[in-house]
């Protein structure tokens, strides 16, 4: 029998990559797809805290996650490419506009 | 209140009016004669209202609440009428009126604004002066001191454009602050001590012997700081000599006749207070008998008449203070009044020489005499007032003055007024040679001043005269105290003075270059003012703007240089921090993901 830990601990490692991608990742879409990472280990813990709770309530919550994460990389998509047109690059470094 | 203080009231009120007007109205002040005019009339309904007051002899006091406190006002202010303060208003109205009236011929050439500015300053003064004069209190009376201090800098710098008026005014402003400053600690402690400035409550404790301060003597002292920095008693007289630079009828008005008095009339005023302290009596007396000699000295080297008059206004100070320190208050006061009338007198018919011959040089002028008799006779009128010589004004108050300080055994100060009357009388009838008789000098053809003049010097003999006469008539039973020898003794010395001056410059017997050999040490002392000039300008030089330049030195590099280091490391820190923000949003989010972790961290370890 796998524990509740054992679902914890993947889903803390699944959230842990999609970071360490959002914060090395040169590339927009890259950036992108770590958030997407960071998302799901989300919704593992969802689904697992709802299982061995016996709580229904984190199944429906996940189905709405996932469905809002559709929405979230659908704009982030659109802005990259909105900066794309702009600036002829998605590499993050480039994009420092704000710099002080 | 009161209506019969209505009239006192109004003395001070028409001179502060006026000067309203021509503040507030530059059309008014700028028409000159017109602003004249306003300020003669003005000054005129106070003179009668002030000699009504006086002829009266109406006494009350009526003061309003000034500084409020939970346990009533701190402060007063209002009016005190009394014998002292009624003889003052005459004295101050009169002589500023006919200053006012003679001012409209000696500064007639003046421009337009010019002249209505003078007439501003002087509708002040006088207000100022009232002000002071029928003050209930020392707080009242430390305003309008200070007020009449800022008119005479104002005057004496009237011709603003030269340097030396420039100078004198600035250089009479701090002389006089520094006893001021006396005057104000004075004050304060003095009402810390007794927990009031009014005049009347402290001279009912005075009485009453339950006015047991401790170091009354210190704060009567402080007082009197202020009286000698007013009245230019030695040795914070330097200032007055210069102020001879500011015109001829601002001398004879703020310089002879009333600003300068402030100081005796100060110690007249607070007679009681200072009766409680003999060691500072005894202090005015020897300092004003000093003063009185070693102004008398320095006049009788001096070759400028209006410095000749300066230093004999010092002198006669002195003899004021003298007498008010030997506890002969009445006495000091009547030559106050006495020598308010002559002393203007002298200064206005000097003026109307200076107006004739333009220079204040007697040695150029010389045998003018016959090219303005009037101005001669009243100038021998004054002169011989001056002096000492019976019927006239000064020989009474001189007496009961040397009669007084007799009394008091100071035989010290005694000793040397007696010396002044003589050299007194030798000063002045060395002036009066040199400037009417003799050879003349003076280029060009002076003539007799105009009416306008010549009207103010006339009524000013009169007065004197009739001062002289009345003291005459009256004085018999007054001065019963004084020793029989005293008469004759003072009238000698003003005839031994006159004989000494005749024998130098009119007959030529005695040269009074040999006479200056002889006495080389003092002449050169006397020229060069005893250094005192020179001291303080030394003092001014070294200390002042030594600890001027070290004050700058610390706020240019120490106060300043702190701010910039501030500023600097402000502008160093800014622009480090600044290289945080490096725009990108992946170093933001490291920032925010490190921060979680570490409150994470944080969480676990001690929150448990």
């Amino acid at each position: 029998m796998i524990g509740l830990s054992s679902y914890l601990v993947l889903a803390a490692l699944v959230f842990s990559i999609g970071l360490f991608g959002v914060l090395t990742r040169r590339n927009a879409v890259g950036i992108l797809l770590g958030i997407e990472l960071m998302l799901n280990a989300v919704n593992i813990n969802l689904v697992a805290f709802a299982r061995f709770h016996g709580d229904l309530t984190g199944l429906i919550f996940t189905l709405f996650t996932i469905a809002i994460t559709v929405v979230e990389v659908a704009v982030g998509l659109a802005i990259v490419i909105a900066i794309f047109r702009v600036r002829r690059t998605v590499d993050a470094d480039r994009l420092d506009l704000l710099r002080g | 209140m009161d209506l019969s203080l209505l009239l006192p009231l109004l003395v001070p009120a028409m001179p502060f009016a006026a000067f309203l007007i021509l503040a507030i109205v530059p059309p008014i002040r700028r028409t000159g004669r017109g602003a004249g005019a306003l300020s003669i009339a003005a000054i005129a309904v106070s003179f009668v209202a002030a000699v009504i007051v006086w002829h009266s002899g109406f006494i009350g006091e009526q003061t309003w609440g000034w500084i409020p406190a939970d346990g009533g006002p701190i402060a007063t202010v209002g009016v005190m009428v009394d014998p002292i303060s009624n003889a003052m208003l005459v004295l101050v109205t009169l002589v500023s009126l006919l200053v006012q009236i003679y001012s409209l011929a000696y500064l007639g050439d003046e421009r337009p604004g010019a002249l209505g500015r003078y007439y501003t300053y002087q509708s002040l003064f006088v207000f100022s002066m009232l002000g002071l004069v029928l003050a209930p209190g020392f707080l009242q009376m430390f305003v309008f001191w200070e007020l009449v201090g800022l008119c005479s800098y104002l005057l004496i710098g009237f011709w603003y454009d030269r340097p030396a008026a420039a100078r004198a005014a600035v250089k009479a402003f701090w002389i006089t602050k520094l006893g001021d400053l006396g005057f104000i600690i004075g004050i304060v402690l003095l009402w810390s001590a007794t927990g009031t400035f009014e005049f009347s409550e402290l001279f009912e404790r005075a009485a009453a012997n339950t006015l047991a301060v401790p170091g009354l003597a210190v704060i009567m002292f402080l007082i009197y700081l202020g009286a000698v920095g007013k009245s230019a008693q030695f040795p914070l007289h330097v200032w007055l000599p210069d102020a001879m630079e500011g015109p001829t009828p601002v001398s004879a008005l703020i310089h002879a006749a009333t600003m300068v008095t402030a100081g005796v009339f100060l110690v007249t005023r607070a007679e009681p207070l200072f009766a409680l302290v003999p060691e500072v009596m005894a202090v005015i007396a020897w300092v004003g008998a000093f003063t009185a000699l070693l102004a008398a000295t320095m006049a009788c080297v001096e070759g400028d008449i209006k410095r000749v008059l300066a230093y004999s206004t010092v002198s006669q100070l002195g003899y004021m203070m003298a007498a008010a320190g030997a506890g002969a208050t009445p006495a000091g006061f009547l030559h106050l009044l006495t020598h308010g009338l002559f002393k203007a007198l002298l200064f206005l018919a000097a003026g109307a020489v200076i107006h004739a011959v333009g220079t204040n040089d007697m040695f150029r002028m010389g045998g003018l005499f016959r090219a303005m008799p009037h101005t001669a006779i009243v100038f021998l009128i004054g002169t011989l007032a001056l002096a000492g010589v019976p019927p006239l004004a000064g020989f009474y108050s001189k007496e009961a003055i040397l009669g007084g300080v007799w009394e008091a055994h100071l035989t010290g100060p005694f000793l040397m007024l007696a010396l002044t009357a003589l050299l007194t009388a030798f000063y002045m009838f060395r002036a009066v040679f040199l400037t009417f008789f003799g050879r003349a000098h003076a280029g060009g053809h002076p003539h007799e001043a105009p009416w306008l003049m010549r009207g103010p010097l006339w009524l000013l003999a009169v007065l004197t005269v009739a001062a002289g006469i009345r003291l005459a008539l009256s004085g018999a039973e007054a001065h019963e105290a004084t020793p029989g020898w005293l008469p004759p003794f003072s009238v000698g010395l003003a005839l031994f003075g006159f004989a000494l001056a005749l024998a130098m410059y009119q007959r030529g017997v005695i040269d009074p270059a040999r006479v200056a050999r002889a006495l080389a040490p003092l002449d050169y002392l006397a020229r060069r003012r005893y250094g005192l000039d020179a001291l303080y300008a030394g003092l001014y030089r070294g200390f002042i703007l030594g600890f001027s330049r070290l004050i700058g030195w610390i706020d240019r590099y120490f106060v300043d240089g702190i701010l910039n280091a501030l500023t600097a490391l402000t502008l160093r820190a800014g622009d480090g921090l600044r290289r945080m923000q490096t725009g990108r949003a992946q170093d933001y989010v490291y920032g925010v993901a490190f921060g979680v972790l570490l409150l994470f961290v944080w969480a676990q370890l001690w929150r448990r």
